[in-house]
């Protein structure tokens, strides 16, 4: 499955749409992350199980996206957009959506 | 007992700011460090927000998305300071520097999941926060870079080229 976020696949032709597919995946965090990331919020810097837990999450997003464009036939997604909001407090949903083609 | 409470209060309030700012510096100025020394390996491969390559003879043998994502928050001591600035208003400069870490470093780690690439095309940055409403999270944002890593058909890399040639 290829992935792109621009119109096309560079160096490919489209042949035909599918149409809009998507994927989201909502994660919340656990006690014992908050734990480590509230002292880590004393001294600041990264917080590596947070970093860890989000892209999780949007790979699991996108490869649910690349499942349903599968499904339809596609074997490319181009304009593939990501975003981020936060449904509830601690739970962030990561949501990946993007445009099922096949490609040459 | 109760004046030994007060006194650890007391304690903490002085300790945790003091302890936020020297930790917070010197893993500021260490994370500065890595990322100009990370940023100047990439100096030859440009990361554009352009949708096509700028060099158009080239024929683009490989397409893949790149993300690269990070979570950093501030220190205790900048968090006191943005407090005090949410009351006054005004821009906000002790966070100026952690969206900035943050940037650079989703974009290096964009870079450094699609290694081979020779340009990065469409890119795009976003934050977000954690969590929302929650206090003791104000001051931890998460940056996404994400675009799409073209590797160019006969184009070897940089260094692999300056070998062969």
């Amino acid at each position: 499955m290829l992935l792109t976020n621009l119109e096309s696949v560079p160096g490919r032709r489209i042949v035909s749409h599918f149409g809009l597919v998507q994927g989201s995946s909502i994660r919340a965090k656990h006690v014992g992350r908050d734990l480590m990331a509230g002292l880590k919020n004393i001294v600041g810097g990264e917080l590596k199980g947070y970093t860890e837990l989000l892209s999780e999450s949007r790979q699991q997003a996108i490869d649910r996206m690349a499942a349903q464009a599968e499904e339809l036939g596609a074997n490319a997604v181009v304009n593939v957009r990501l975003s981020t909001s936060s449904v509830a407090q601690g739970a962030a949903e990561i949501l990946a959506y993007g445009t099922a083609v096949s490609v040459e | 007992m109760e004046l030994f409470v007060v006194l650890l209060n007391l304690a903490a309030i002085i300790a945790l700011p003091v302890l936020g700012f020297v930790c917070g510096s010197v893993a500021e100025s260490r994370h500065y460090r890595s990322i100009r020394e990370r940023e100047s390996r990439w100096l030859d491969k440009p990361a554009l927000t352009c949708r096509t390559p700028l060099d158009d003879s080239r024929t683009v043998a490989r397409a893949e998305m790149a993300v690269g994502s990070v979570v950093v928050s501030v220190d205790y001591f900048k968090r006191i300071l943005a407090q005090l600035r949410l009351f006054f208003g005004g821009e906000l400069g002790a966070y100026a520097s952690l969206v900035d870490r943050g940037k650079r470093e989703a974009i290096l780690r964009m870079r450094e999941a699609c290694p081979n690439a020779d340009a990065y095309l469409n890119v795009r940055l976003q934050t977000s926060s954690l969590s929302r409403g929650e206090r003791q999270m104000l001051g931890s944002v998460e940056v996404v870079a994400y675009g799409t890593a073209v590797t160019y058909a006969h184009g070897l890399h940089p260094e692999e080229a300056r070998e062969d040639g």
